[in-house]
């Protein structure tokens, strides 16, 4: 019975003082757990949808400002060779009925409902809470199954090692990618390249899901309608007159 | 209750055998390397050394995923005072701040095959035509 309570009592104080010691190893590591936890700031809000009008009797046959306002604010090299990134392209259709002439510009629709999202095996294509659509380069692996997917033929893969990216740009070969509403410039209030570099305005961006916003007003009261509707897919580019 | 703080001071000092020593280590081993502008911004340099890139890490997904663009934990931001003075990049030689320790501790970090190694204000600086 003695022999019973000495051992009890070298136990206790053994596994205090292990006790003590992994606390204080604890404090000592805990600090750079706990800063992963602090580093919070704004997450992008749900109530925003972020979608385009593109009015297609101002948009001008010819007329290439806003692919070339993307290709200089993404650093794309503005060749059309199968194996280059195009992220906007002009678009020229014709009636042959009546002969009438139409030219828009053509980029990701930003769909509500995603196919290219739908097909990502590694959920590197996501839809951002704000509808932007993008691909997170940092999973991508290059399948390309959200090019095949895309009604739009939006994607571009990139095939050749790049050099001195746009800092707000980041693009690497092997990996997929689109038009992402110059996301680095909206987060911070700004226009897409594109929106603002079309001389005759053609491109109205904002916000439709707020009422009091220009395009909100503008999408209400002119006649607007997206590409393959039929398809369901909600994009967040609308065309006007087309 | 003196037997307590005994056994508190000899834990404290048993965990101490864990960590201090690596530092000494550290500090004479260390690569040379240009460092830029320095100076502690996030959190003291050790700590850096052996952590940075869990906040990177973390930082990405937030970033990329939620939009949350936290100035101070941003690679830009990084890049912006550790590039060299001489040639605005955090890659351009041996001895630039990533490439350095990445060398000596053969680390090979890909995070350059799609971001920008240069200080943005230079970049901005060379293409603003």
């Amino acid at each position: 019975m003695t022999r019973e309570c000495q051992i009890t009592g070298i136990d206790t104080r053994r596994r205090s003082f292990l006790k003590t010691s992994l606390g204080a190893a604890a404090v000592a590591i805990a600090p750079g757990m706990l800063l992963l936890d602090t580093a919070h700031g704004q997450s992008v809000s749900g109530k925003v949808r972020w979608g385009m009008l593109i009015d297609t009797a101002q948009c001008k046959a010819g007329c290439n400002e806003c692919v070339t306002a993307c290709n200089r604010e993404n650093g794309l090299s503005g060749e059309t060779k199968p194996t280059d990134s195009q992220w906007i392209r002009k678009v020229e259709l014709k009636d042959v009925g009546s002969g009438h002439e139409l030219s828009l510009p053509m980029m990701c629709q930003h769909c509500e409902h995603p196919p290219c999202v739908d097909v990502c095996p590694t959920t590197a294509s996501f839809k951002r809470a704000d509808g932007i659509v993008l691909v997170d380069k940092h999973r991508c692996i290059g399948c390309r199954y959200c090019m095949m997917a895309c009604p739009y033929k939006a994607r571009s893969f990139v095939h050749e090692p790049l050099h001195d990216q746009n800092p707000d740009v980041p693009r690497g070969k092997g990996t997929v990618e689109a038009c992402t509403f110059c996301v680095h410039r909206v987060d911070q209030g700004q226009q897409p390249a594109c929106a603002e570099a079309c001389p005759n305005k053609a491109i109205l961006f904002g916000d439709l899901n707020d009422p009091e916003s220009e395009i909100a007003k503008k999408v209400r009261s002119v006649a607007s309608v997206q590409v393959r509707v039929d398809l369901r897919l909600n994009p967040g580019i609308r065309y006007q007159g087309l | 209750m003196g037997v307590e703080l005994g056994n508190i001071i000899k834990a404290i000092l048993f965990s101490l055998l864990f960590y201090v020593v690596p530092i000494w280590a550290a500090e004479h081993n260390a690569p040379k390397l240009d460092i830029g502008k320095g100076g502690q911004c996030v959190e003291e340099p050790q700590w850096m050394r052996k952590n940075h890139m869990h906040l990177l890490k973390h930082q990405r997904d937030e970033t990329v995923r939620k939009g949350i663009r936290d100035e101070k934990l941003n690679l830009k931001n990084c890049i912006e005072c550790h590039a060299s003075t001489r040639d605005d990049s955090v890659i351009a030689r041996d001895d630039s701040f990533c490439v350095a320790c990445h060398r000596f501790e053969a680390v090979k970090i890909d995070c350059f095959e799609c971001h920008s190694g240069k200080r943005k204000s230079a970049w901005l600086q060379r293409n603003a035509k």
